[in-house]
């Protein structure tokens, strides 16, 4: 106990000096505990996303990883309420076998972490609120959070919300939960909204590498009233030897040419409807001249997971990038980093995930620029050795920091939770 | 009805009033300014009318500059603010306060911008909310929450309730639907959150501010997002021998893993009260009647209709219709979008309440206010939002009497009780306004509401942007939380309410 404070003697702590509360009543005596000493903390759940965000500098780390477990699944209600560090997979283990899902995809972070599958916790994901493919047309992991329970910086357990679609009772506070990387609350208790899984999928591909064309495609799937459920952009980068290389050892599937640029549509549902979208959209994007190619349900989805899981940045050494803008600017930007960095685009032209090489990262201020000017932002998901943190990992303006201090305060006025993992000062 | 606590009133402020007119005058254009009696009468309530306020001073503003710079004035010289809409709201959220400007977003009515390419509309709050969709419709696109008020409630409105409408379920609502807000806060400060693109880094403000009924700041615009019609709707008509097969079914089709784009049920009260109203045709032997409507691709909706109409018939439905076209699917509808103005006709007065509860408690619930209704000898008339566990049981009774007032005010409270019992809420969609501010403590302890409150302060220190809401004044857990309608006298009374 030298450089620790004797917390409580019934909360474990092993010998790197973490704590390991095991119920929400100890992490509430642990907050409290450690808002009296003034002394803040880290808080884990299994490690799998700790790499995104600031180093935060603490003396104390609590993790959650004992509170876990599912409490209460209502299929017919379309809900399920967790323990805060319960593992994605368990949860979709159980969805999966009433036929259920979380719609918004959670992304497998693992692979870009050591190259192994790891979705980590669904405390995570909320803490991150990063959505995976089907983003654009289901909502972000925000949408699907219904209520949650969680202790303050203070050490006050409090909740919001509660199992009902409906309810605007009092502040929504599961929003501003959703991607405050921890800084808010120690979350204890998550109840997410499910819905029925899609009976089938099939995947579309077409080969192209004009952007404007591209973009054009992006445009008339994502109005189409026949729903699609993904599109993605990979591009030829035809002088990036690692990334080629790396698309053909991923994308390996009988029905697809990797290594020329493509853009991927999915849609899902049953089998008649299926053939009737695919049969519509075909017409609507006049595909009779282009050439194409589709994946079957066996290709398709794990063409998708592949996606999801970002395999194409496998164990990245460099600086992996999280962009986000609106689709109409997507065209300048694919030509912008044409030859200059590996990427792919995702969300219907949203999102592109680009890889910033280590040496390189007065780039990454470029990119933000570029993020900003295009009314959008930036994120550096995952950062090399190398990386000196002179650009911020995350984008934000003055007035929305102040405000964002502003919350913080009012959750956690001595800075116990998280501090600097998001914005210095925070 | 029972007298409503308000926030002590500042005498400086109102022996300032002349002054602080002159002051803010000077700030927006003199005639955006009210302040003589019969200029204020219009704003002395919103669309819950048996509460009744008149402002200090309404004010009209008409760009972001000027709100912040009221705004600004106001928090210096410690005056009190409400912002309000179209006025439509049934909590309470706009009633004026007597020392407090009432700040009106009426002039903010254009729309600035339709991007088809990024599929988003960025609009002044006080465009209303279907004014968004016939904007857009031209191209088959539409804003998708449809509050029953759509037709006059404002899209700023609509943000600061987080309305819903009868396709929240499968399309979400206000919070799900838009992109981003331009927000000044009661300091005068300009913010924005979000934008065209998706979700945004950071703290989700723009969350926090969706629902948080003008107690944050005063949203001067908003982007929403706009989508693409659906190629089919159809809408089913099914009638029900008794409550318990209606509900089991309702319960079932969700649970197959349908997703209706809506699905509404009434009661035999209901579907007498608005068959005579509206004559929209509805089986008259049924105790129960569900109205489902599937969207989607041909194939799809057909697929969906199939199976729908399985789940019915294994439930005993006693009548099945399908529209076969839009005029028809319209008139299915039409009976339930007059249920409030047909109780309306039934008594001279009605209580509109707004609980949400578990799917599948819909028939627990039904059954216990039917029970509630024998013990209290009011009739009761039920309509729900059967998709999302919405309900909205509407007591009918005459407000002359004072015995039956009371009776009505307990039952209205029992029955909100009772959804907070089967795992439900006080509120689905109406919002806490001063209407259910005493009931928070029925869902909240003094941790969550303390956090709450500490928010408020945070972002409005003084505590000058709509006091007196949301949040129990004395702290004390009334029995409170009703819409009274008196003889059909609704702010709004052509509107359909649903």
């Amino acid at each position: 106990m030298s450089t620790k404070i004797k917390i409580n003697s019934q909360i474990f702590q092993d010998s790197n000096n973490i704590y390991y509360p095991k119920d929400e009543a100890e992490v509430s005596d642990l907050i409290r505990e450690l808002y009296k000493q003034d002394s803040p903390t880290e808080i884990i759940g299994n490690n799998s996303k700790s790499f995104i965000g600031n180093k935060t500098q603490s003396a104390n780390t609590t993790s959650l990883s004992k509170i876990s477990g599912i409490i209460d699944y209502r299929p017919e209600e379309l809900y399920i309420k967790v323990k805060a560090c319960t593992p994605v997979n368990e949860i979709e283990q159980v969805l999966s076998e009433n036929n259920q899902e979380l719609a918004f995809e959670p992304i497998d972070f693992g692979y870009i972490k050591d190259g192994k599958s790891n979705k980590g916790t669904i405390a995570g994901y909320l803490s991150c609120n990063y959505a995976g493919s089907r983003r654009f047309k289901v909502g972000s992991v925000r949408d699907h959070v219904l209520g949650f329970k969680g202790v303050n910086g203070k050490g006050d357990i409090i909740k919001s919300g509660g199992t009902v679609v409906k309810n605007v009772t009092g502040y929504d506070l599961s929003k501003l939960i959703a991607g405050s990387f921890g800084t808010l609350v120690v979350l204890t208790e998550i109840t997410l909204k499910v819905l029925p899984k899609k009976n089938s999928s099939k995947t579309v591909i077409i080969y192209s590498n004009n952007f404007e064309q591209i973009y054009d495609l992006f445009n008339k799937l994502s109005s189409s009233s026949s729903e699609i459920s993904g599109a993605v952009f990979i591009p030829e980068q035809s002088k990036d030897k690692d990334f080629i290389g790396k698309k053909n050892s991923v994308f390996k599937f009988n029905d697809l040419k990797s290594d020329v640029s493509f853009i991927a549509f999915r849609v899902e549902g049953d089998k008649i409807s299926i053939e009737e979208k695919i049969n519509n959209l075909k017409k609507e994007l006049q595909l009779n001249n282009s050439d194409t190619s589709t994946l079957d349900v066996y290709q398709s989805e794990p063409f998708w997971k592949k996606i999801n899981n970002l395999e194409v940045f496998e164990k990245t050494e460099h600086n992996l990038v999280r962009m986000v803008i609106p689709p109409a600017n997507g065209s300048k930007l694919c030509k912008y980093l044409e030859n200059q960095h590996s990427y792919y685009v995702d969300w219907c032209g949203s999102l592109f995930w680009i890889e910033v090489d280590s040496k390189k990262e007065e780039k990454i201020k470029y990119l933000k620029k570029m993020a900003n000017d295009f009314g959008g932002y930036l994120t550096v998901i995952k950062t090399s050795s190398e990386y000196d943190y002179g650009e911020a990992i995350f984008t934000v303006d003055k007035v929305r920091l102040m405000i964002s201090e502003k919350i913080k305060q009012s959750f956690d006025p001595k800075r116990i939770l998280n501090p600097g993992k998001m914005y210095r000062g925070i | 009805m029972s007298e409503i606590a308000l926030p002590k009133i500042d005498s400086s402020i109102l022996n300032r009033k002349k002054e602080i007119v002159k002051r803010i005058s000077k700030l927006t254009d003199k005639e955006n300014v009210l302040s003589e009696a019969d200029e204020l009468r219009p704003y002395e309530t919103d669309a819950l009318s048996v509460y009744t306020q008149t402002p200090l001073a309404v004010v009209l503003p008409e760009n972001t500059e000027e709100v912040s710079e009221i705004l600004k004035y106001c928090h210096s010289e410690n005056i009190k603010v409400v912002p309000r809409g179209a006025g439509t709201g049934l909590s309470g959220g706009a009633l004026p306060l007597q020392d407090a400007i009432l700040l009106g977003l009426g002039k903010f009515n254009k729309i600035l911008e339709i991007d088809f390419y990024n599929q988003c509309v960025v609009t002044q709050p006080g465009v209303t909310n279907l004014g968004i969709t016939h904007a857009v419709e031209h191209k088959q696109f539409y804003y998708a929450p449809d509050p029953s008020s759509q037709l006059a409630c404002s899209i700023g409105g609509n943000v600061a309730e987080n309305s819903g409408g009868v396709h929240s379920l499968k399309y979400g609502t206000t919070t799900n639907n838009i992109l981003g807000v331009e927000m000044v806060m009661m300091d005068g400060t300009v913010c924005r959150f979000g934008g065209k693109s998706f979700d945004q880094e950071g703290y989700d403000l723009m969350g926090l501010i969706c629902g948080s009924e003008g107690l944050l700041g005063v949203v001067t615009e908003v982007t929403v997002k706009i989508l693409k019609k659906p190629e089919v709707v159809r809408a089913a008509l099914i009638g029900f021998p008794s409550i318990k097969e209606g509900g089991d079914a309702a319960s079932e089709i969700i649970s197959s893993g349908i997703v209706p784009a809506g699905m509404e049920i009434m009661d035999k009260a209901l579907i007498e009260a608005t068959d005579n109203f509206s004559k929209a045709g509805y089986p008259r032997d049924a105790e129960l009647l569900l109205i489902v409507e599937l969207d989607g691709t041909d194939s799809e909706v057909n697929e969906l209709i199939k199976k729908v109409e399985a789940i019915c018939k294994k439930n005993n439905c006693s009548s099945l219709k399908l529209s076969n076209s839009e005029k028809e699917r319209l008139s299915f509808w039409a009976g339930r979008k007059a249920a409030f103005p047909a109780c309306g006709a039934m008594a001279p007065d009605y209580y509109c309440m707004d609980g949400s509860i578990p799917r599948g408690k819909l028939t627990e619930a039904l059954l216990e206010i039917k029970k509630l209704s024998e013990k209290y000898k009011l009739p009761v008339a039920n309509c729900f939002h059967a998709g999302d566990g919405n309900l909205h049981p509407l007591i009918m009774f005459d407000g002359n009497d004072k015995e039956q007032l009371r009776k009505t005010e307990e039952f209205g409270s029992e029955i909100l009780k009772t959804c907070v019992r089967l795992g439900g809420v006080i509120t689905g969609e109406h919002g806490v306004g001063i209407e259910k501010r005493e009931l928070m403590c029925e869902m909240f302890n003094d941790n969550d509401i303390q956090q709450q409150l500490s928010i408020k302060k945070s972002l409005d220190e003084k505590n000058l942007l709509n006091p007196g809401k949301v949040y129990p004044i004395l702290r004390k857990c009334a029995e409170e939380g009703r819409v009274h309608v008196h003889k059909n006298k609704d702010k709004f009374p052509d509107l359909p309410r649903f």
